[in-house]
């Protein structure tokens, strides 16, 4: 492409852009358009949407039942995006510092369950967790209980499952941070008398932040929009605020309200993430 | 509200059908008419093509049923699949679907008379009509059978483990047995499972009477903590049989599948009162090949065609004429031919307008309590 930089820019790089531009606008801001459209508009009562100006949809997610669903969601978000990276670093530092030859194959074990279906595999722990599943069988067999224990559709299961789900998306951008990381600035950090509690806190974790970040972001959206895991490992005895969603398109005809809601969910996910990022990113990247 | 899944055999269809939903939400959302069953022309007044699409619950058609139905006509069917009344509906509304005959249920067929989605039918057209049982027509969400004629109906029951806890009586109060805590299941649905509380009062299933609703909301918190949980009835099904589960709460088809593979099983229609549902056929407006589905409609309703749908699918058949063809053995199964006085006691779930909501907010701040 030779000539000016600045030409080749216009022309090739707005060519590369132009899919991608009108595959997002066309499949992601029109639709998010529509649902913030139908968010003020008046449902029928046998479903369908009057478009118009009608805040009542916000007005009635502050009913206590919805705020306690949005709460919840939020606290069980919060648990499983803690559960990840209390379990997911480790793992990402043991692979990047010690999987020596075994790194690649070790990053592919984690992407694996990718290869099927979430709900195949939450159909899997059904299996696994049930009354007479392999868990249960096993626990028997070796005397450790009499009678088969209640492993499934508990509010444990539904956290187990969320854990299991969104490890990976917690992992992979650790992996990706930890191994840019210099181990030199290790070496230097200990010559200079740190301990290894120190060298961790002060050096290793502070430079894996965006990782960290990057992490807890991808876990936590997905999980907080979660809506088949509650049904599925939980026997919808919880409701998150996707199921309520999920409800209101379904069962309540009640398309504006579930815009409502999902305008809100997106709003309040957004809230948190700039808090988030703002907190933990800036306070402890500036502390260096 | 949605009856999903009804018959899908196994872990794979049901996981199919949630992938459904979700897949759905999103057209829905985003307006997308179906075009994968959109043929090319064929209004023109001529002769329609040879062609039909039909858009059904998953796994409710015998293996016969379409290939019969090619041979005798020529007629090409093409068939998708939906998971709930509801999801059918949002795609109507959303126009253009392409689909030629469809199978809501009982209530949902007055809401699309209402909303103008689906179109009468021709009876002169559908000669197999005189077929359907006298009990099984002119029900209230389609007097005259303008818009609609039966596919297939069953009950709403009680499915048990008869050898673990003894023969039941015909009543609901089992399933608020404490004795049984952790071992029940009640419908992720609705209506049907709002509607169990509210036949255990003695109120109808059609009940719209805040104080009724109230006291159904009581029944139900106070039965949550013995739940294992809220399920679609093709999942307790395999729990009852495997003895996760002593008593479901489960639609018709899905006991007598249990029963038919294990004799310990049993299931009860119970007093004073239970859910009777009729699944129809309609023809949307719009539908491309109209006359090709009053053919449908009428090969469905032949005696020999009904008599095998269902005896593959173990629900009830509304032929009267097919009815003497039904399998001996699923005949002998405890409910499914009902006594008149069973029968009698039946209830029709029929559309509760506004109080839809009520009954959603209801079930909602069940299962969060």
């Amino acid at each position: 492409m030779g000539g000016g930089k600045g030409h080749g820019w216009s022309l090739g790089l707005a060519g590369l852009l132009a899919p991608v531009t009108i595959w997002l606008g066309l499949f992601f801001l029109v639709p998010l358009l529509l649902i913030l459209a139908y968010s003020f508009g008046t449902s029928g009562i046998y479903g369908g949407i009057t478009l118009g100006f009608n805040p009542g949809n916000y007005l009635k997610v502050f009913d206590p039942l919805y705020l306690e669903i949005i709460g919840r969601t939020f606290f069980i978000a919060a648990l499983n995006t803690l559960l990840c990276l209390a379990l997911g670093y480790p793992l990402a530092y043991f692979i990047v510092f010690k999987g020596r030859r075994w790194r690649n194959a070790l990053v592919l074990l984690v992407m694996v369950p990718f290869w099927t279906s979430l709900l195949i595999r939450a159909y899997a722990w059904v299996v696994i967790l049930g009354g007479n599943g392999i868990a249960n069988r096993t626990l028997q067999f070796l005397g450790i209980t009499d009678e088969p224990l209640t492993l499934i559709f508990t509010p444990e299961a539904v956290l187990m499952g969320m854990v299991y789900s969104y490890l990976p998306f917690m992992i992979l951008p650790l992996y990706a941070a930890l191994e840019k990381f210099d181990t030199r600035l290790k070496e230097a950090a200990q010559d200079l008398g740190a301990s290894r509690w120190h060298t961790f806190w002060r050096v290793t974790f502070p430079l894996s932040l965006p990782g960290v970040i990057a992490g807890s972001i991808l876990v936590f959206i997905p999980s907080a929009g979660e809506f088949v895991i509650p049904d599925l490992l939980g026997g919808s005895r919880t409701v998150m605020t996707g199921n309520l969603i999920q409800n209101q398109f379904l069962q309540a005809r009640d398309w504006a309200f579930g815009s409502a809601l999902s305008v809100l969910l997106a709003v309040l996910l957004l809230g948190a993430i700039m808090f988030y990022v703002r907190r933990v990113g800036t306070d402890k990247l500036g502390g260096i | 509200m949605s009856r999903e899944k009804r018959i899908s055999r196994g872990a794979f269809l049901k996981a199919m059908g949630a992938a459904g939903v979700a897949g759905s939400t999103l057209s829905v959302l985003a307006c997308q008419p179906n075009t994968s069953a959109t043929g090319g022309g064929g209004g023109g007044g001529g002769p329609e093509e040879k062609k039909l699409n039909l858009y059904n619950w998953a796994d409710y058609v015998a293996k016969s049923t379409i290939p019969s139905f090619e041979q005798k006509t020529g007629i090409q069917v093409t068939q998708d699949f939906y998971s709930s009344n509801e999801d059918l509906l949002a795609k109507l509304q959303a126009g253009g679907t392409g689909y030629d005959v469809i199978v809501p249920s009982d209530y949902m067929v007055a809401i699309m008379a209402k909303s103008d989605v689906i179109q009468k039918l021709d009876k002169s057209k559908i000669p197999n009509a005189k077929n359907v049982g006298k009990e099984y027509e002119g029900l209230s969400y389609d007097p005259n059978n303008e818009y609609s004629l039966p596919y297939q109906w069953g009950t709403t029951g009680i499915l048990y483990n008869k050898k673990e806890i003894g023969q039941l009586d015909e009543s609901w109060d089992p399933m608020w047995d404490p004795q049984f805590e952790g071992k029940v299941a009640m419908l992720n649905d609705t209506r049907e499972t709002l509607g169990a509380a509210l036949y255990k009062l003695g109120y109808s299933v059609n009940a719209t009477d805040q104080e009724q609703l109230d006291e159904a909301r009581a029944e139900l918190i106070e039965q949550k903590p013995l739940l294992s949980g809220y399920f679609d009835s093709t999942e307790s099904r395999p729990l009852v049989l495997n003895g996760d589960l002593l008593l479901g709460h489960v639609f018709s088809g899905d006991a007598f599948l249990a029963l038919s593979e294990n004799d310990d099983l049993d299931y009860v229609v119970p007093k004073p009162a239970a859910t009777r549902w009729t699944d129809n056929m309609c023809i949307p407006n719009g539908a491309q090949h109209p006359e090709n589905a009053h053919k449908f409609i009428n090969h469905i309703l032949d005696a020999g065609v009904g008599a095998k749908l269902s005896n593959y699918t173990y629900y009830n058949t509304p032929n009267a004429a097919a009815l003497p063809k039904i399998d001996e053995a699923l005949r002998k199964l405890s409910g499914y031919v009902l006594p008149d006085k069973v029968f009698k006691r039946l209830e029709v779930i029929e559309d509760t307008g506004e109080a839809t909501r009520e009954y959603e907010r209801i079930f909602t701040e069940v299962k969060s309590s």
